[in-house]
């Protein structure tokens, strides 16, 4: 046998890895614990436009990836005559359009769906981006000293430095209108800072708002420091990447760069919807290419029958729970189980008065089987085919009477249901109708409780994505196997006898 | 909350030393009980060899019977035999038994004297084989043995059926003993919670400590009202040492062994329970664990089944000799 000790570190190690395995799943993975939960998808369309020389057009265009906060589920293209391709280029994605030969203003569409998903990160960190000192020309030289200067006397880091500049290039307005004829504002800053040896670059960001059509990017600044980075607004030097703006360009690369088209340009046009978690959850594991214990890989054929089946060690929990701490009588160990499963698919009330109707009669027409003096496979053989046709006449009737979710008892297990019907029928001769009372009762309120609780929307939501629930269920049977105390239904049976010996009539 | 009143606490349970099914199965049955002994008790067939091999007298065998096609020479079987009883080899709790007391010109009568044709039991023989009665529905044997005519002692004690002895025997030590006697109620039967009636018994002397009937003590027989505290077994050390050499012949720690007193033989071995139930303690009115602790801490198993004894009757006996 098995040490007591190495027993707990067993079920310890199962639960904590169990638990363990949810918590990453809901921090890391971001897999919400309650199936409520809406998830926002952006839909973001991006229209470039152009005119054509007649030339070969090559058209590229930085396009957003999965990044911090977003999460990329599908991406078309609306491109007539034109070939694409998706190129990787400095560690950013680009699309890019081909056609030999066009003329006139062209037109051409790029969408996206992206989850927002706090959990996002993109697949491989961002590069900063190399430090540029150019030698600039007087009078911007001095101009951009001065400011970088008084900045540095008051900042500690790259970050602080960043503010700092930001902030002196509004004091320093003579300075400031000098340059800014010279040099985009996100630019300037981000020359500055690589002047301080610090790597900073302008990326080019979307504000998200829900029905917005022709809109713009918008400069923003990425400044690197120790592996990480921050984003900063270059107008007024707030840090941080607001919760509805997506990078769009993020790869030192221009927006757009097209041979043979000119005025170009790419505006943008959005809408949200709200999806339920687990469609958005679904969406995106059908994309990730991470290797995860999930069964959202799976075709969808099959999530669905494991859907089922993760459900069934729920109940059989349960029924362990009735059995060795109730101490409910069953008849059959898992036919609850089972018969739950069955009410999943028909609702309850349709699969109660379904059980007892099909059981009901089956005993019936089992009473007149007995007399027949039939050997006892050929017996439940005759009580299968029975149970079938009933099954079928019930389902029928059903259906006439406008009742279409009678139709559905056809989902019962039909060799389960024959065998209990000749348990009960025996228990019925050998015992007497309050016995098979008593166990068909027991049975059916079990399997109403394993319903109850397999049909929450909340433990469909939890098993189903949450793997690491299975081993917590697994420490729990275990545990509840070394329940050595009493159960509900002995501290009744044994009530009297307790009773007795206090009062010393215990016969002595 | 008026319901919690038909609840005890735990702890009371507990104080008492009250043995439960959890308990029983997982620091018991499990604990002394190997798994692969199983088969020689769960199988009434094996029991019997292996008990006639020990020298311990079980009731005669009349015949088996393991296949469908040999059911038609069942009343050839029972002719010359006045009574018998047909049992299926790995039944429990009663179930799937059979006892006819006489049969004359072709009805089978049972103790009720309700008369049965031959097609009645060919029938119930066929249910056996087929696995009805036995766990998990595995086909099974039908065992035909001698009718057990039960010792005058104990008449006006039981109704309509053989009284039997159950003995709980711990790493070969008889812990606790009882009676159970058929009732009207109980239809024959001697289960307990069929409404047999349970007389707890002092293992020194054999005699009755209390009696009970659905969990409630009872004075008088409800059939024959008979005074139940007045039953004594006669010839009980060599029915307790039968009892207690169960325990070298199975190998098995914790054994409920149901024992009859024959007219002519005497104690006889009706079978062997890997798991017997948990009513004794009520038909005794005390708990097991203090003996089964008392066993497990100070019983020596390699005492011969005469010192075994002693130390039982000695320290769980009741009455003085
Ligand atoms: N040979 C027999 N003659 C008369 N009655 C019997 C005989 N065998 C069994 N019985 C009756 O059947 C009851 C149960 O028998 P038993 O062999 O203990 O089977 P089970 O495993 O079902 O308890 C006994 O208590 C006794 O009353
Ligand atoms: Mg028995």
């Amino acid at each position: 046998m098995v040490s007591r000790k190495s027993f707990y570190l067993l079920v310890a190690l199962l639960a904590c890895t169990g638990i363990g395995m949810t918590v990453y799943n809901n921090v890391v993975m971001g897999v919400p614990l309650t199936p409520g939960e809406k998830r926002q998808i952006w839909s973001i369309e991006a229209k470039m436009e152009f005119t054509a020389t007649g030339e070969p057009v090559i058209a590229s265009m930085a396009v957003a990836g999965t990044q911090k906060g977003f999460t990329l589920l599908s991406r078309t293209a609306a491109s007539p005559g034109y070939g694409l391709a998706f190129i990787e280029k400095d560690g950013a994605e680009r699309a890019e359009w081909s056609i030999r030969a066009a003329t006139g203003r062209q037109r051409l569409y790029y969408q996206i769906d992206m989850l927002v998903d706090p959990s996002a990160r993109p697949a491989e960190p961002p590069v900063p981006p190399p430090v540029v000192k150019d030698f600039e020309r007087e009078p911007y030289a001095t101009a951009m000293a001065q400011i970088l200067g008084r900045a540095q006397e008051r900042s500690a880091d790259p970050y602080t430095l960043t503010r700092e500049i930001i902030r002196e290039i509004d004091n320093q307005a003579q300075n400031a209108e000098l340059l800014k004829g010279y040099m985009p504002r996100a630019g300037l800053v981000a020359r500055l800072l690589n002047n301080a040896d610090v790597p900073a670059r302008t990326v080019y960001a979307l504000m998200l708002e829900d029905g917005r059509r022709r809109q713009q990017l918008i400069e923003y600044l990425q400044v690197f420091k120790d592996g990480g980075y921050e984003l900063f607004n270059p107008q007024t030097g707030e840090q941080g990447q607001p919760r509805n703006m997506l990078l769009w360009e993020y790869g030192s690369a221009p927006l757009l760069d097209i041979a043979g088209g000119r005025n170009s340009r790419v505006t943008f046009s959005m809408i949200v919807q709200k999806q339920p978690v687990s469609v958005a959850l679904a969406k995106k594991n059908e994309l990730s290419e991470r290797v995860t214990i999930s069964i959202h890989g799976l075709p969808l054929e099959e999530q669905a029958l494991f859907k089922g089946l993760l459900l069934i060690p729920i109940g059989v929990v349960i029924l362990v729970f009735l059995r060795l701490i109730i101490g409910i009588k069953t008849s059959g160990t898992f036919m609850p189980v089972l018969i739950a499963m069955a009410f999943i698919q028909t609702q309850l009330l349709t699969g109660l008065v379904g059980f007892v109707l099909i059981v009901g009669s089956g005993l019936v027409i089992r009473a007149y089987l007995s007399r027949l003096n039939l050997l006892l496979v050929a017996r439940i053989s005759a009580v299968i085919i029975m149970v079938i046709m009933m099954i079928g006449i019930f389902s029928a009737l059903a259906f006439k009477l406008g009742l279409t979710d009678g139709m559905k008892i056809t989902f019962f297990p039909m060799i389960i249901l024959a065998w209990t019907i000749e348990r009960m029928s025996i228990l019925w001769e050998e015992e007497g109708p309050r016995e098979v009372m008593k166990q068909g009762g027991g049975s059916l309120l079990a399997a109403v409780i394993a319903y109850l609780a397999m049909d929450s929307e909340l433990i469909r939501h939890l098993t189903f994505n949450f793997l690491g629930l299975q081993l917590v269920l697994m420490a729990a049977v275990l545990l509840l196997g070394n329940y050595t105390g009493y159960k509900l239904s002995e501290l009744k049976r044994f009530k009297p006898l307790a009773d007795d010996m206090n009062a010393g009539r215990n016969g002595l | 909350m008026l319901f919690l009143k038909n609840y005890a606490w735990p702890w009371a349970l507990a104080r008492a030393g009250i043995l439960g099914m959890n308990r029983r199965n997982h620091s018991y049955i499990s604990r002394y009980n190997p798994r692969r002994l199983y088969p020689l008790v769960d199988d009434k067939l094996k029991t019997k060899r292996i008990a006639m091999a020990a020298g311990v007298a079980v009731p005669e065998l009349i015949g088996i019977i393991r296949e469908q096609h040999q059911v038609s020479r069942f009343s050839e079987m029972v002719k010359d035999r006045p009574g018998f009883c047909i049992k299926p080899a790995r039944g429990s709790g009663g179930r799937g038994i059979a006892v006819i007391v006489r049969h004359q010109e072709g009805f089978y009568y049972k103790p009720s004297g309700r008369p049965e044709t031959i097609q009645d039991l060919e029938r119930h023989i066929s249910n056996i084989l087929a696995g009805l009665f036995s766990l998990g529905g595995k086909p099974d044997t039908a065992i035909v043995e001698n009718l057990i005519h039960f010792d005058d002692v104990f008449a006006g004690y039981s109704f309509e059926g053989v009284p039997d002895t159950r003995v709980i025997i711990f790493r070969g030590f008889p812990v606790m003993a009882m009676m159970r006697l058929s009732t009207a109620a109980s239809g024959g039967k001697a289960n307990l919670h069929q409404g047999a009636v349970g007389v707890g018994l002092c293992l020194r002397t054999g005699r009755a400590l209390r009696a009970v009937q659905f969990n409630r003590p009872v004075r008088r027989h409800p059939d024959t009202g008979l005074d139940l505290h007045a039953l004594r077994v006669p010839g009980w050390d060599t029915l307790l040492r039968l009892a207690a050499s169960c325990y070298e012949m199975s190998g098995l720690g914790y054994i409920g062994t149901d024992l009859v007193l024959d007219k002519q033989h005497g104690p006889l071995l009706l079978e062997l329970n890997a798991r017997p139930g948990l009513s004794i303690q009520i038909a005794n009115g005390r708990g097991l664990l203090p003996s089964l602790s008392a066993v497990e801490e100070f019983g020596d198993t390699a005492l011969n089944v005469a010192r075994r004894i002693e130390f039982a009757q000695k320290r769980f006996g009741v009455f003085e000799p």
